[in-house]
């Protein structure tokens, strides 16, 4: 499948990327492959490794290097615009559609998404019904991954409400490419991104709870260092200047939340968890958890303590909600849509049900909870047999998955060891939900670097990119 | 900063420290072996290397009477069933240093990360025959490159404190079982072993600290037992001496005190003994018992470890 190359107009250099097409050109393929290890041998010292675990959850081996390219991707100014206003719309929907259903559920009632797939959903929370979270946001930071088949064909592929991971590679690739090629950033004008961690820091200042009369102070809670985004973790509270911590330094007393420091109890007002729901507070969820904080769930229903993201916000990320996305910025916001969903098939629907079945062979087909690439099906990629053994299990419960058309995914060009070739790309940016919303110009770009895979996730063998929005 | 930043960083330090004292003390014995008569004993001079870093018993469970130089180095250095091998030290260094990463400066954490790479890289074989002493060197370095990259880089708050107590309190353990280990060679005609030998281990004790020159400066008179001891107890000013140690601690600890306006169990503790070992003098160490006082010292360094994890609240 060719697709649409971001590099190429027919034979012409699309105006994007003239510089980077001069540059490759002239630095040659030779000291190209060069820069890629030294790259590599940056980011290993600097220690920005993730662990990759199996199908079954266990650790499969530790501390791999994602692959980073050094050739970047380009915006035109025009085209971040676009992208940039769709983004925030969906966030603005996303955050209105998850106040309402944990409290109003006008939605459900106006009969525009069914009661089951937002009540029955194993994502909804039915603990966090009936509260408001300061400022009435639950998802604070949303990143919205997009795909791309033509000049101005662009797709939201999934929304990630909860807590998104990537955007340390956003910035210490963009700090990479800075220091090996300082020459290519004298050409043009590149919009930064190096104040993302500023307004990260802002936004969930702006989100401290009432409680709160003085300089917030806000934490990272981690569930540690055996966590595949753990570099991420200390990166980001590094970058904004607040302590990481894990459950085991957190405490609740007197309905307050507490972190253990060498002076002792200091109060903690806002936590940006990278932990999941199940796992906040043993008392409230699964009481086998020791990765999170016993009373922190009652604090935070009392407004003593603000969790980013909100418990509960995973609902609205789920594949299955996804399909409404749509619906929700016309009901919420009178808004058209300024990045289209790709065309779903919900499988819970029979005669959708019935059309996937029969062309298993032409579509992609995902579970609803599924993500980082893993249980998924590349029809037009998998063998006979893996096709029969996807649709046993699609039949035995269709609830739990959906399909979609085979999109002929942008490509862009990339180093692969004898020279440079298109690589299937996707893109993700991180929006910033608080007082105001904010959104740096750029994104994590993810490549897929076998060729012909559409398979851009880093559990999977995809790699990462540097991604450059254009000044105007 | 959190109580769980402050015990990594504290056991980072000593993880560093730990390393660098095994590795002096297969110098030691490394010296040794190369007389031609030392192999007096079982295992003579490598069998009290395991003694002096207590690993004897581990040792033989994994080699057993077959104590020689590959033997032991391979166990001190790379065997991982050693809880104080260098490889599980740099691993829990590295570990220590991984999880608080955002508590060191980025050439601290290179330094770690550099060695701990550098050091999957280094095989057994390496540090065989005259090999061992390029290895061992190497890891001496790596505990000099981190504590100039802490000395050069880190803001001196309370996480450069923390560092300081790891690294003084594993040096002030470590010189004292060293020399309990010895302590028999150092007593006054308390020693069996005769000749010319007694020179060299008494010298070899200097070596594996680092403080042959500081001692002949410091005395200008050979090398005897009752002035070794003295050095290596008492002497205030150099830099592996239990006093200079101890002084380091009540500095580090002073510092804490300033930083957050509050004294501690800890802080009286580390004064207490000071005073102690400024006070005694080497004849009244040995008129009492050297391996008494040894054990005592011990026995208060494990204390004032416990202090300084109750004072700042540490999981442990």
């Amino acid at each position: 499948m060719a697709g649409f190359n971001e590099m190429y107009e027919g034979d012409r250099v699309r105006d994007a990327y003239r510089e980077i097409a001069d540059w490759i050109r002239k630095v040659g393929v030779e000291a190209l492959g060069r820069k890629q290890q030294e790259a590599e041998t940056l980011f290993r010292r600097i220690g920005i490794t993730f662990a990759v675990y199996g199908e079954s959850g266990e650790l499969a081996e530790s501390e791999r290097l994602i692959p980073f390219d050094v050739v970047p991707r380009v915006f035109t100014h025009r085209e971040w615009r676009r992208i940039d206003s769709g983004v925030r719309q969906r966030a603005r929907a996303l955050n209105l559609f998850l106040g309402d259903i944990y409290r109003r559920g006008e939605i459900v009632k106006a009969g525009i998404i069914p009661a089951e797939a937002v009540y029955g959903n194993a994502a909804f929370l039915p603990a966090a019904a009936g509260f408001a979270p300061p400022r009435n946001v639950y998802s604070h930071i949303a990143g919205v991954d997009l795909v791309r088949t033509g000049p101005d064909e662009l797709y939201v592929l999934e929304d990630n409400c909860r807590t998104p991971s990537g955007v340390s590679y956003m910035l210490e690739n963009r700090e990479i490419m800075m220091r090996m090629f300082p020459e290519l950033f004298t050409r043009r004008r590149i919009l930064p991104v190096d104040d993302y961690p500023a307004l990260l820091r802002r936004t969930l200042a702006s989100l401290a709870p009432a409680s709160c009369d003085a300089e917030p102070n806000i934490v990272v809670l981690t569930p540690g260092v055996f966590n595949s985004a753990y570099y991420e973790h200390s990166f980001l509270a590094d970058q904004m200047g607040v302590e990481l911590v894990e459950g085991q330094d957190l405490y609740v007393d007197d309905g307050f939340v507490y972190m253990r420091t060498t002076q002792g109890p200091q109060r903690v007002d806002v936590i940006y968890r990278r932990i999941d729901d199940d796992f906040l507070d043993p008392l409230a969820f699964r009481p086998d958890s020791v990765l999170g904080v016993p009373g922190l769930f009652h604090a935070y229903r009392t407004g003593k303590v603000s969790i980013c993201s909100a418990p509960g916000s995973g609902v609205a990320d789920d594949k299955a909600i996804y399909t409404y996305v749509p619906d929700m910025i016309h009901f919420y916001l009178g808004e058209e849509p300024i990045l289209a969903n790709v065309p779903t098939w919900r499988c819970a629907e029979p005669e959708a049900l019935a059309y996937v079945v029969d062309h298993l062979h032409e579509l992609v087909v995902k579970e609803v909870h599924g993500s980082g690439g893993y249980g998924m099906l590349v029809g037009p990629a998998a063998s006979a047999a893996e096709i029969e053994a996807y649709r046993a299990r699609l039949e035995a419960a269709p609830t739990g998955f959906i399909a979609q058309p085979t999109l002929a995914l942008s490509s862009c060009p990339t180093y692969v060891g004898n020279g440079v070739a298109p690589r299937h790309v996707d893109l993700r940016p991180f929006c910033l939900v608080g007082d105001e919303i904010r959104l740096v110009p750029g994104g994590l770009t993810r490549v897929a670097m076998t060729e012909g895979s559409l398979v851009v996730n880093s559990s999977q063998g995809g790699g990462v990119k540097d991604t450059w929005v254009l000044g105007d | 900063m959190l109580s769980r930043t402050a015990e990594n960083l504290f056991w980072l330090a000593r993880y560093v420290e730990r390393a660098e004292n095994t590795a002096r003390l297969l110098e030691m014995g490394y010296r040794l072996s190369l007389l031609p008569s030392s192999a007096q004993g079982p295992g003579g001079e490598w069998g009290s290397v395991l003694d002096a870093s207590r690993t004897r018993a581990g040792f033989e469970a994994v080699h057993g009477d077959d104590v020689r130089q590959q033997t032991v180095a391979d166990y001190l250095l790379f065997d991982r069933s050693n809880p104080s091998s260098v490889t599980n030290c740099l691993d829990r260094a590295r570990a220590n240093a991984r999880v608080m990463r955002i508590a060191l400066t980025t050439e601290m954490w290179v330094a770690i990360n550099d060695a701990w790479h550098a050091w999957q890289q280094v095989l057994p074989s390496r540090a065989s025959g005259g090999g061992l002493r390029d290895v061992l060197e190497w890891i001496r370095r790596q505990g000099s490159l981190f504590r100039g990259t802490t000395d050069g880089t880190l803001m001196r708050v309370d996480g450069y404190e923390f560092i300081g107590i790891g690294t003084a309190l594993e040096r002030a353990d470590n010189m004292a079982r060293l020399l309990d280990v010895k302590y028999y060679v150092l007593l006054p005609g308390g020693s069996t072993v005769g000749g010319g030998i007694d020179h060299y281990q008494w010298a070899s004790i200097l070596h594996a600290a680092s403080s042959l020159r500081a001692y002949h400066w410091t005395y200008r008179s050979d090398v005897s037992p009752r002035n070794i001891a003295d050095f290596l107890i008492l002497n205030p000013f150099t830099p592996r001496s239990m006093h200079y140690c101890y002084r380091a601690l009540g500095d580090r600890l002073n510092g804490l005190a300033r930083l957050y306006g509050r004294r501690h169990d800890c802080h009286d503790q580390v004064n207490e003994t000071l005073t102690m070992l400024s006070e005694l003098t080497i004849d009244r160490i040995f008129a009492a018992g050297l391996h008494e006082f040894l054990d005592d010292f011990i026995g208060r360094t494990a204390r004032l470890h416990g202090s300084i994890a109750s004072a700042y609240h540490f999981a442990e």
